[in-house]
């Protein structure tokens, strides 16, 4: 199709901070160019049908599914991969704690579950293990059996909590 | 797993989507959350040339209050509706559902126009409107058109859209005093789509509920208004006639998870707890 | 934890066996730094995308390339015939499965296509999305043959044959009989009797299978990154089919995105991709996309099981047998093959139990659905699940609590060794030590109290026990001497570099378990350093030993032992070298936190460090002759038993809305003894992990078919797999006994989860609705299942 549709779609975006332009096929997915165009291969496509939660990552300060994301619509946005998320220390208890607690098993999904967690913390300060099941509830984690996931979350709301009444 | 290649194009507002539509033909797509429609194009389900962006259109993800009804932008995301204090307020049936759509990082994108849109019939959206009398509000090359939510969904996957006819808004009117809404579904895990789901409002009066809407999804090829139960109800009457005129109302197929005769059934464990959920009594179990 | 008291020698105060360390590339991979093979890119490198048979069974007919070869990227297109050119076909037999038999299965379906999925025709294209496109625009003429679906009637005369030449549809089929049955069950208080069914599943690893395969022309070297178990497997068998010499293949095993027995096997597809990469010269990727994954990857378990158990008047089991059914898709897969999960289930039956009259035999046949084959945990939650089910009928039979009529049948922790009413032997088992151990740990009373006071209030809770026994640390019996270049043997190399580091080749793999991790805890351990100064090199068939790689829990087992030995011949070497440098005995030194010490008094005398430099940089200085090898390699094969069993036992206490057949799991306790624990935190997650992946069989995961062989749940919409919101916490304690073949101790512990959490659910279920009579023991147990067995719905054929 030709007049105002095109196949290709010249983007200008910021990926972990920094600026990126590129020219992307209309048809390809968030994390297609992410792995692709820019060589981070944090974030998995786990089933491409949006169900697994594997290519959870960040745009615009929430979550999504970077396989129901085009790139082509990213014009203008700003996107968090599990790369920029670890450069810049925002996430680094979660980390720690998952590698403390054991909460991750082959590390494919951990990427995604790791944007899912993280973002559970920014709203809900004291989350309960069932809060907690619910929000990673479509991210798929085949090797943990979740409940090590579900204790670091929980290791790492406690100490934030107790990092804020300290500050007080 | 890919789409086709497909040609795609960003609307900046409603006008420029239908005149995009236009030059594409009546084929081409609208991109709205897109949390359905890109799912079906990674699968290639669903194989579409034209592909109208309307996602970045800011005025169309809007919740305002305009006099004694909500106005919903057709943009509005599944997220939104949780957070949203007048959603919670006057159409607190949308905020039960929103939470139990997919997941976290679906409802940050899936919006409610293309939830409507897209009709799906085990979709809890579209059961919202029925149950609680919402307006659609279309616009094409002729301005606005408002359609109610009973005559909006017409089959599977199938609605009373016109070609060329976006939706934009949905109009809900706000819960008055009295009446009380509540949402159930019962669905294989958290955010899987219900085996059957019911959304329900009603007065409650002394007497009992009064002008009773009971919605189902998931239980036929679109949502259902269950009219004879609604009927047995405000007529006064038990509970178990309501359940009995299920059989009537109902016309569930089966699918993988549940057979038609699990689902007639289901309806009416859900209609009991449901209704103790509208009238504030213990007697309905978490599902 | 407790120390094994003939093991004192590992009992210093610098141990790291028994010890929770953290993963050493657990960091890597919480960054997001993990390297799957999809994330390597290689120069020139093309992508495949398969042409799938959309038919159960037809011929195949005229291929029209044309299409596809004009769609901007295709570069090339590989028929069935193309390929087989280029790569031999293989049959799945073993030797000592007698009458086991198999057709020629091609990397390409040359001229039938025997199940939906099955691989015909190859595209290459720059990138996979063209790849697809070209696929998307080939024609492929069929004609459709029929469809064998159902395994009942698989082997009646008027169904069809899938491969004419074989005869019949009849993979294999064995008879054990040992004791009396028949005489037993006739004199036996009371039989029970069920039929139960355990629902085809797959292994659904996040990552997908991955191969990423190149060949050199001027090398003749084939080099393929591969997500897989087994590299020196798969090195053997790349370098048979596509006829080149063993050494000059390499398969580097980078990150594993989960494999769980279903990367363990040889797939046509990838195989193709070897053959596709050997005939372009180039590096060739293929990622399988979740379609099909579920339509290619193996899928396990499909099996209908009639069982019956005889028990006296003392509620002592008396006799047991079953009869054991299996469909296996059209062929037996390379090069393991289709029939071990049935000969595991004959295997593995009764298992936990004293008894010794038992007959039992499994028929597995040919059908038109995806190949099956191991999945973790083969055969036993099957076996376990039927044992357990039989056990709890028995129990309420003849009026015992199913926890006491366990203890009075578990084999004795004293009775060992001990050979089982399947001729398995037992080299020393705990069931009654972990059956104490976890009705303790869930304060079984109690919850049966609380499970009689909510039942009044018409809440219906369920509590099931399972105990189990698992099959690890395989010798040879398992594969080998059926004739399967399949090695039971695993080496280690432990080199010294000249600052005091240590490097660990090993053969056995790491896909997220944690096999790098207990590596390193055993080569520090047995070297004498601080696990930092440890590296554990696995997955590269060019540089560690040969070895079997990840199957049947063996990588602690028998790796671990061999990098311990490796480790303590290092050890031995450097002191010798050591003695020289320090005019001492080697005797009086040992090394600890890399240090040369006084072994008596525990004094430093010299740093590794120091001792690397002279040996690397000032082997002048010292004396002629003295051996100063730095590096030690050792091997470990089991010889005294066939394998070693462990044991275990769990419980789950589930609710049951008795109105919508819902099942909330609301606890799972497992007691499991692995021998000697390595690594506690490990182990406790293997086990927990297993248990989802059992309860995924129980609850959710089920390949359903149409009856023309289509399969229904083809998609992760409509597969289910057990999500984080329903799954449960779990309690995990430990009895250790660990083996005396080898100094380790150690055992395996990766299946111990899956093998007995679908019956322990299923014995919970059927406990919360005893007071109905309904009764389930067809997986996995829905909700429409459970309401069925209510009598509130009908029942419907899936």
């Amino acid at each position: 199709m030709t007049g105002s549709f095109s196949s290709h779609v010249e983007i200008t975006l910021r990926v972990n901070g920094e600026p990126v332009t590129a020219r992307v096929e209309a048809r390809r997915h968030l994390i297609d160019f992410l792995r692709l165009d820019l060589g981070l291969t944090g974030s998995h496509a786990g089933c491409e049908h949006g169900v697994c939660g594997a290519c959870t990552l960040r745009v615009d300060g929430e979550i999504v599914r970077g396989c129901l994301t085009l790139a082509a619509q990213l014009d203008g946005s700003e996107v968090w991969t599990i790369e920029g998320l670890s450069d810049s220390g925002a996430i680094r208890d979660l980390q720690d704690a998952f590698v403390a607690r054991n909460a991750l098993q082959c590390g494919f999904c951990t990427p995604g579950m790791l944007a899912a967690c993280a973002e559970l913390l920014d709203h809900n300060a004291d989350p309960s293990r069932d809060d907690i099941r619910e929000h990673i509830s479509g991210n798929y984690c085949r090797c943990t059996g979740y409940e090590a996931i579900v204790d670091a979350v929980a290791a790492v709301a406690a100490a934030r909590r107790g990092l804020a009444r300290a500050a007080e | 797993m890919k789409p086709a290649p497909l040609s795609y194009a960003r609307a900046s507002d409603v006008g420029h989507a239908l005149a995009l539509w236009r030059e594409a033909g009546p084929d081409a797509r609208i991109l709205a959350g897109g949390q359905s429609l890109l799912a079906g194009l990674n699968l290639r389900l669903a194989e579409v040339d034209g592909l109208i962006d309307i996602s970045r259109i800011a005025s169309l993800r809007t919740i305002d209050l305009v006099g004694d009804t909500l106005r919903i932008g057709a943009l509005t995301r599944h997220a939104d509706l949780e957070r949203s204090d007048l959603v919670a307020l006057h159409a607190p049936a949308l905020a039960q559902a929103a939470p139990l759509i997919a997941h976290p990082a679906i409802r940050t994108r899936g919006t409610i126009g293309g939830s409507l849109a897209y009709a799906d019939p085990a979709a809890e959206l579209p059961a919202c409107m029925l149950a609680l009398d919402a307006v659609i509000v279309a616009q094409g090359d002729g301005g606005e058109r408002r359609i109610a939510a009973r005559d909006f969904f017409t089959g599977v996957f199938e609605t009373g859209l016109e070609p060329f006819e976006l939706l934009i808004a949905v109009e809900i009117p706000v819960l008055r005093p009295g009446r009380a809404q509540a949402v159930r579904e019962l669905a294989r895990r958290s955010g899987d789509y219900a085996m059957a789901g019911l959304v329900a409002a009603a007065d409650v009066t002394p007497a009992g509920l009064r002008d009773v809407r009971l919605a189902y999804f998931g239980v036929g090829g679109s949502p259902v208004l269950a009219r004879a139960a609604m009927a047995a109800l405000d007529a006064g009457r038990p509970v178990a006639e309501a359940e009995a005129a299920l059989d009537d109302d109902l016309d569930p197929s089966d699918d993988l998870q549940a057979s038609a005769a699990m689902k007639r059934h289901l309806a009416k464990v859900l209609l009991r707890r449901v209704l103790a959920d509208l009238t504030g009594t213990e007697q309905g179990r978490p599902a | 934890m407790t120390v094994n008291l003939h093991l004192s020698e590992l009992d210093r105060p610098n141990s790291y066996i028994g010890k929770t360390v953290p993963r050493p590339n657990a960091p890597r991979l919480v960054e997001g730094r993990g390297v799957y093979v999809d994330d390597v890119v290689l120069p020139r490198m093309v992508h495949v995308a398969f042409f799938r048979s959309p038919h159960a069974h037809a011929r195949i007919g005229e291929i029209a390339t044309a299409a596809a070869l004009a769609v901007p990227g295709v570069i090339r297109v590989f028929t069935g015939r193309d390929i087989a050119d280029i790569c031999s076909p293989w049959v799945a037999v073993l030797a000592h499965l007698k009458g086991l038999k198999s057709a020629p299965q091609h990397a390409l379906a040359v001229e039938r296509a025997t199940w939906v999925g099955e691989p015909v025709v190859a595209v290459v294209a720059a990138t996979r999305a063209a790849a697809e496109d070209g696929v998307a625009v080939l024609e492929v003429q069929f004609e459709p043959l029929p469809v064998v679906a159902d395994m009942e009637t698989a082997l009646d005369p008027d169904t069809p044959l899938i491969h004419p030449e074989l005869g019949d549809n009849l993979v294999f089929q064995r008879l054990h009989e040992k004791g009396e049955p028949d005489a037993a069950m006739a004199g036996a208080a009371k039989v029970v009797e069920a039929v139960f069914h355990t629902g085809r599943h797959t292994g659904v690893c996040l990552e997908p299978r991955s191969i990423l395969a190149n060949y050199s022309r001027p090398e003749n070297q084939l080099t393929v990154h591969h997500s897989t178990q087994a590299p020196h497997m798969m090195q053997t068998i790349f370098a048979k089919h596509l006829d080149l010499p063993e050494g000059n293949v390499r398969v580097i095993c980078g990150d594993v995105g989960g494999s769980y027995g279903v990367k363990v096997h040889v797939y046509p597809d990838e195989m193709a991709v070897a053959a596709i990469a050997k005939a372009m010269a180039r590096p060739v990727k293929f990622v399988a996309d979740r379609l099909e994954s579920f339509a290619s990857d193996i899928h396990a378990r499909d099996h209908r099981i009639k069982g019956r158990m005889g028990v006296d008047a003392q509620g002592r089991i008396v006799a047991m047998e079953i009869d054991d059914l299996t469909g296996i898709g059209p062929y037996s897969v390379y090069p393991r093959t289709s029939a071990i999960e049935g000969n595991q289930v004959v295997n593995l039956c009764g298992g936990p139990y004293d008894f010794q009259n038992y007959r039992a035999q499994t028929t597995v046949v040919l059908q038109n659905k995806t190949p099956t084959c191991q999945y973790r945990a083969v055969g036993h939650p099957i076996a376990t699940a039927v044992t357990e089910g039989l056990v709890d009928l028995a129990a309420d039979a003849i009026g015992l609590d199913p926890a006491e009529f366990r203890r009075r049948n578990i084999v004795r922790d004293d009775a060992y060794p001990y050979t089982s009413a399947a001729n398995m032997r037992f080299e020393g088992l705990s069931h009654q030590a972990s059956l104490e151990k976890l009705l303790t740990m869930m304060d079984y009373d109690a919850l049966r109290a609380e499970q009689v006071r909510l039942r009044e209030r018409g809440i219906h809770r369920g509590i099931g026990l399972a105990s189990f026994i698992e099959l690890t640390n395989p010798s040879p019996f398992m594969y080998g001497i059926g004739g399967a270049r399949i090695s039971a043997q695993d080496g280690c190399t432990v080199r010294m570099d000249p600052d005091g580091s240590v490097v660990a080749l090993s053969g056995v793999t790491e896909q997220g378990q944690g096999t790098d991790t207990i590596l390193a805890q055993v080569v520090a351990e047995g070297v004498g350093v601080p696990i930092e100064r440890v590296r554990v090199i696995t997955g590269d068939t060019q540089v560690t030993p040969y070895g079997g790689g990840t199957w049947a829990s063996r990588g602690a087992g028998i790796g671990g032992e061999a990098a311990l030995q490796a480790g303590l011949a290092l050890r031995e070497n450097i002191l010798v070298v050591a003695a020289a440098m320090l005019q001492a005995e080697a005797g009086a030194l040992d090394v600890v936190a890399g240090e040369i010490v006084d072994k008596a008094t525990g004094q430093p005398r010299m740093p590794l460090a120091e001792l690397g430099r002279i040996v690397y940089f000032r082997g002048d200085t010292l004396p002629k002759g003295l051996p100063r090898e730095l590096v030690a390699t050792r091997h470990f094969i089991t010889s005294d038993y066939p394998f070693a069993f462990t044991n275990g036992v769990q419980a789950s206490y589930v609710e049951v809305d008795v109105e919508t057949g819902f099942v909330r799991l609301l606890k799972h306790w497992c007691v499991e003894d692995c021998g000697r624990i390595i690594n506690p935190q490990l182990v406790d997650e293997q086990v927990r992990g297993g248990i989802v992946q059992g309860i995924g069989g129980a609850l959710y995961e089920h390949c359903l078919y149409s009856e023309d062989g289509q399969l229904m749940t083809a998609n992760m919409a409509d597969y289910l797999v057990p999500m984080a919101a329903e799954m449960p916490d779990m309690v995990i304690g430990h009895v250790e006994t660990p083996t005396r073949e080898s100094l380790l101790g150690a055992k395996g512990a990766g299946e111990a989860g899956t093998a007995g959490a679908p019956a322990a659910i299923m014995n919970a279920i059927n406990d919360a609705l005893k007071p109905f009579k309904a009764r389930v023991t067809a997986m996995p147990f829905t909700p429409e299942r459970i309401l069925a067995a209510l009598g509130t719905i009908p029942e419907r054929r899936l």
